[in-house]
């Protein structure tokens, strides 16, 4: 542990019991994400010290399962859909507030932003009072649809990030050489912003999979994977639910790699996820 | 240099979307609000402040909303004792392992909601990790019953998911203090615990009052954690306005506190981004 401390030359005595106070920290954020992994293992169910009768069991039940994975592709479905609507609506949104003046801007950019930081139940009931009002029948649609408005925030703060850093003279030779403004767009604003819309499009799906609190009040006849362990941890649990946890958790871990290398490669750094909290926070003031 | 057609196309999409998905329904819970059920269960569309009267005089629901400000509360404190530190050593100490540690932070906000809760349920229950843990360590001979189901459980697991989040604002505040305004106070004499709090902290304000107002809003409106974990003394707020749009049906009650609770945020939002701006010093 020393190596941590004397890399840095304004190291004081406290810095040691910090250093500990970190590792405490880390512990607390990790007990759960361990002990989730080892009793997908444990053969006599999900408590019980110490874990006996290792076992793959509980993968092989999860494999036979049918409804789990009727809810995975669900999710899947509505995560992809999902991210089709936030960022076909949720680009041109961050164009719109670096480019455009329009009356009920300002109001615009906290509206859009407003599903992020509120939480996910009133979303999810206003929500369902407008399908109740449309006489929309609840089903997956409105899932969808719940997730596409909630996550446009998403796309909006990275796109809008990157279009801070973004050099218009580019664009402007692009029109000033013919290009009309849809060429420009698809050929010089896009891939400019390739990064932030990737990190968008990611960042969405993974918490469309994630997201519980608006599609419980939306959700019709069909589960979306939460929904569907939602439903099983009310009835008794097995670690088989440890066991699908585990494997979307290495599938989320996977994806962070994933960006990490293709954004360190692009530039040098990588924040996936970070950028919302502190651009939201830039962005507001 | 962009046109008025280009900027017709880039506004006028998001914001019909906009205005349908999020401004309709959220004032439509704002009328809602000032409607009743009949005796047959339907909506009467007759306005009347008698939901809001009734959050006034029966106590249940101000006590609630008291207990789930109270527990929102205690996880905002948690998770900036646990997170400020972190990311100030984070910052300040971590040296050529920052990166790698700040990933690490990261990574459990990428487990589920619902997984990391359940995972607290099978580490707190009467059979569960923990309390097998302390039998089979002979420090106790019977499960501790006070770990699950109760507002301590719920606090404990919301600290968990808001840590991370907390940490984040914190972080990224500490990483624009300009280092040599650390070196001048060092060099002028001050003790590290003097440039700590002269210096380093009021500077760190703006991301402390972020990850605070992120932790408080968030847990104070959560409902599944409670429904989890929470038992009968550990209900929150919420737990009673998804009971009013379920089995109790008071859409008119329901959306009346939810009113309330998207004032409150909204008003929370305001003025810590008011305290933000009045403490940055960029």
């Amino acid at each position: 542990m020393e190596f941590l401390v004397s890399s840095n030359p304004s190291a004081n005595p406290g810095s040691r019991w910090l250093l500990l106070y970190a590792f405490v920290v880390f512990g607390f954020l990790y007990l759960p994400i361990v002990v989730l992994i080892l009793y997908s293992f444990n053969g006599t169910g999900v408590g019980g010290f110490p874990p006996r009768h290792l076992t793959l069991d509980w993968y092989r039940t999860l494999f036979g399962d049918g409804p789990i994975w009727d809810s995975v592709l669900n999710s899947l479905e509505v995560a992809l859909a999902a991210m089709a609507i936030s960022l076909t609506f949720g680009i041109p949104a961050a164009l719109a507030l670096d480019r455009a003046d329009f009356p009920g801007k300002a109001l615009f950019r906290r509206l859009v932003l407003l599903p992020l930081i509120l939480p996910g139940i009133i979303t999810g009931l206003s929500l369902l009072m407008l399908f109740n009002l449309g006489n929309v029948k609840l089903s997956l649609l409105t899932i969808t649809l719940g997730h596409g408005t909630a996550l446009i925030s998403v796309a909006t703060t990275e796109v809008f990030a990157g279009l801070q850093k973004l050099d218009r003279a580019q664009e402007e030779a692009s029109l000033d050489l013919g290009a009309n403004y849809w060429q420009t767009f698809w050929r010089v604003t896009v891939p400019n912003l390739k990064l932030p819309i990737i990190g968008a499009a990611l960042l969405i799906f993974t918490l469309s999979m994630d997201e519980i609190a608006v599609s419980f009040f939306l959700i019709g006849r069909d589960n979306t994977l939460p929904l569907e362990i939602w439903g099983r941890l009310r009835r008794g649990i097995t670690p088989e639910i440890n066991a699908v946890s585990t494997i979307i958790f290495v599938f989320s871990l996977l994806t962070i790699v994933l960006w990490y290398r293709l954004r360190v490669r692009a530039e040098g750094s990588a924040d996936l996820g970070a950028e919302l909290v502190t651009v939201n926070d830039r962005e507001g003031t | 240099m962009f046109s008025r057609a280009y900027k017709t196309v880039v506004t006028v999409p998001p914001l019909a979307w906009v205005a349908v998905f999020l401004l309709v329904p959220y004032l439509l819970m704002f009328c809602y609000s000032f409607w009743s059920v009949s005796s047959l269960q339907t909506i009467v569309h007759s306005w009347n402040f008698d939901n809001y009267r009734d959050l006034l005089e029966k106590p249940v629901y101000w006590q609630t909303l008291l207990r789930s400000m109270w527990i929102a509360a205690r996880v905002t404190l948690f998770s900036l004792v646990l997170g400020y530190p972190l990311a100030y050593f984070l910052s300040f100490y971590a040296g050529r392992r920052k990166d790698l540690l700040y990933q690490m932070v990261i990574i459990p906000l990428w487990v589920s909601y619902l997984v990391r809760a359940y995972a607290w349920k099978t580490i707190l229950g009467s059979d569960g990790v923990l309390n097998t843990l302390l039998q089979y360590a002979h420090l106790t001979n019977h499960p501790l019953d006070f770990l699950l189901y109760s507002p301590f459980a719920v606090v404990l697991t919301l600290t968990h998911i808001y840590t991370p989040f907390t940490f984040l604002p914190v972080y990224a505040a500490l990483e624009h203090i300009p280092r040599n305004l650390v070196e001048a106070s060092h060099d002028l004499g001050a003790t590290p615990t003097q440039t700590f709090w002269k210096v380093i902290f009021p500077l760190s304000i703006p991301g402390v009052l972020a990850g605070a107002t992120f932790a408080f809003v968030l847990s104070l409106g959560d409902f599944l954690a409670p429904l989890l974990l929470g038992g009968p003394s550990g209900i929150m707020i919420s737990n009673i306005v998804v009971s009013l749009f379920g089995a109790a049906y008071n859409w008119p009650l329901g959306a009346a506190i939810s009113l309330c609770m998207l004032v409150l945020v909204v008003s929370l939002l305001f003025v810590s981004e008011r305290l933000e701006k009045k403490w940055s010093f960029s």
